[in-house]
C-alpha cells in the first residue's frame, strides 16, 4: 500500500467513526442537526478522498472520468433540486426516492464489478447476488412506497389473484439465478434475471400494504439498502462500505421496530399481513 | 483492494452490533429525520460507484457506472439536504421540541 492509499484508508476510518457519532447525536432533538452536519462532513471527506485515490492510482481512463463527473453532476443537481424544492409534507416520499436510488446504485455497481472483473471468486459472487437482490427489491419497493404516499398509486392495499404464487416463483428465480451466478462466475444473463425478478418482487411486496403503514415500510427498505451497501462492500473489498452499510442496516431495523411500536403495529403484521390477506380477498 | 474474508466479516458483525446500540430511546418526532439521516449515510455507496468507474469498459460498463454514480450522488446530496431541512423545522418551533424531548 502506498503512503497516499494508507492516508486515505485512515480518512475512511475517520468518516466511518463520524457516521456512528453523527447517528448517535440524532437521537436527541438538541443535537440532531449537529449530528447530521457531522455525518455530511464525513461523507464529503470520504468522497474527496476517493477522488484523490482515483487520481493517485491513475487507473481510470479519460472516458471513465467523464462518466464519473457527468454522473456526479447529474445526480447532485437532481438531488439538490428535489431536496430544496419539495414541500414539507412531501418529504417522506422524497426520502423514499433517495432510498430507492441508493439501493439501485448498490445493485448496479455489483453488476458492473462482476461483469468487468477478470477473475471472480465465490466470495464476490455470493454477496454480489445478495447485493443485486436486496438492492433491486429496495429500488422498486421504495418507488412504489413513494408513489403511494404521493397519491400516484392508490394508497389502499392492492391485492391481485395469484400474488402468493407469483412470489413463490420469484423466490425460486432468486435461488436459481444466484446459484447460476456463483457457478458460472459473473454470468450477465443470471445477473439480469436476478435483477428483473427482484425488481418485480419489490413491487409485489409493497403493493398489498396500505398507505398508512408506508413510513414503517420505507424505514424497513432503508435498512435493506444499508444491508445491500454492506454487501457491495464485500464485493468491492471496501471496509468503509461494509461498516456504514452494516450500521444503517442494523440501526434501520431498530428504528423500524420503534416506528411500528409507536403505531401499535408489529412489523410482521404490516409486511406479511398484506400477503396473508392477498389470497383471501381475491 | 484485497481484503480477506475473515476481516470483512468481523467488520460487518461489529458494524451491525454498533448499529443496534447507537439507536436508543428516540422521541417519535425524530423518527422520520433519523430515518432520513440513516438514508443519507448509506449514500456511502457513492464511493463504491466512483471506484467502479476505474474498471468500467465498453458501453454497458460505462452506462452502469454512470447510473450508479448519478444514483449515489442523488442519494447523498439530496439525503443530507432534506434531513437538514427537516431538522430546521425543530429549531423553528422550540416549544414543540421541548415537549417531545421529555
Amino acid at each position: 500500500m502506498t503512503t497516499t492509499e494508507t492516508v486515505i484508508r485512515y480518512l475512511f476510518l475517520a468518516a466511518a467513526a463520524c457516521f456512528v457519532i453523527g447517528l448517535h447525536l440524532m437521537n436527541s432533538p438538541k443535537t440532531a442537526r449537529r449530528g447530521n452536519l457531522l455525518s455530511a462532513a464525513a461523507m464529503a471527506v470520504g468522497i474527496g478522498a476517493t477522488a484523490v485515490l482515483l487520481i493517485a492510482e491513475g487507473a481510470i481512463t479519460t472516458t471513465g472520468w467523464l462518466v464519473l463527473l457527468a454522473g456526479a453532476a447529474v445526480g447532485s443537481a437532481a438531488g439538490l433540486y428535489l431536496a430544496r424544492s419539495v414541500e414539507m409534507t412531501a418529504m417522506p416520499q422524497l426520502v423514499s426516492l433517495f432510498n430507492a436510488v441508493g439501493g439501485g446504485a448498490a445493485a448496479l455497481l455489483a453488476v458492473e464489478h462482476l461483469l468487468q472483473a477478470e477473475t471472480v471468486h465465490v466470495r464476490e459472487t455470493i454477496p454480489g447476488g445478495l447485493d443485486i437482490l436486496i438492492g433491486a427489491v429496495t429500488f422498486s419497493g421504495s418507488v412504489v412506497a413513494a408513489g403511494k404516499l404521493q397519491g400516484l398509486i392508490p394508497g389502499r392495499p392492492i391485492v391481485f389473484l395469484g400474488a402468493r404464487a407469483l412470489n413463490v416463483v420469484l423466490g425460486l428465480v432468486f435461488v436459481g439465478s444466484t446459484a447460476w451466478l456463483v457457478l458460472d462466475e459473473g454470468n450477465l444473463v443470471a445477473m439480469l434475471l436476478l435483477l428483473v425478478a427482484a425488481t418485480v418482487f419489490g413491487v409485489t411486496m409493497v403493493l398489498p400494504i396500505g398507505g398508512a403503514d408506508m413510513p414503517v415500510v420505507i424505514s424497513l427498505l432503508n435498512a435493506f439498502t444499508g444491508t445491500a451497501v454492506a454487501m457491495a462492500g464485500f464485493v468491492l473489498g471496501e471496509v468503509v462500505l461494509i461498516v456504514a452499510g452494516a450500521l444503517v442496516g442494523a440501526s434501520g431495523a431498530i428504528l423500524t421496530k420503534l416506528m411500528a411500536d409507536a403505531m401499535n403495529r408489529s412489523i410482521t403484521n404490516i409486511i406479511l399481513g398484506g400477503f396473508g390477506t392477498g389470497d383471501e380477498a381475491a | 483492494m484485497e481484503l480477506d474474508l475473515l476481516t470483512a466479516v468481523t467488520v460487518f458483525v461489529l458494524g451491525v452490533l454498533v448499529g443496534f446500540e447507537v439507536i436508543s430511546k428516540v422521541p417519535a418526532t425524530l423518527h422520520t429525520p433519523l430515518m432520513s439521516g440513516a438514508n443519507s449515510i448509506h449514500g456511502i455507496v457513492v464511493i463504491g460507484a466512483m471506484l467502479i468507474t476505474a474498471t468500467a469498459d465498453g458501453f454497458l460498463g460505462y452506462l452502469l457506472a454512470f447510473l450508479a454514480v448519478a444514483f449515489g450522488f442523488a442519494n447523498v446530496v439530496g439525503g443530507y439536504v432534506v434531513t437538514d431541512r427537516m431538522l430546521h423545522m425543530f429549531k423553528a418551533r422550540p416549544a414543540a421540541k421541548e415537549g417531545s424531548a421529555s
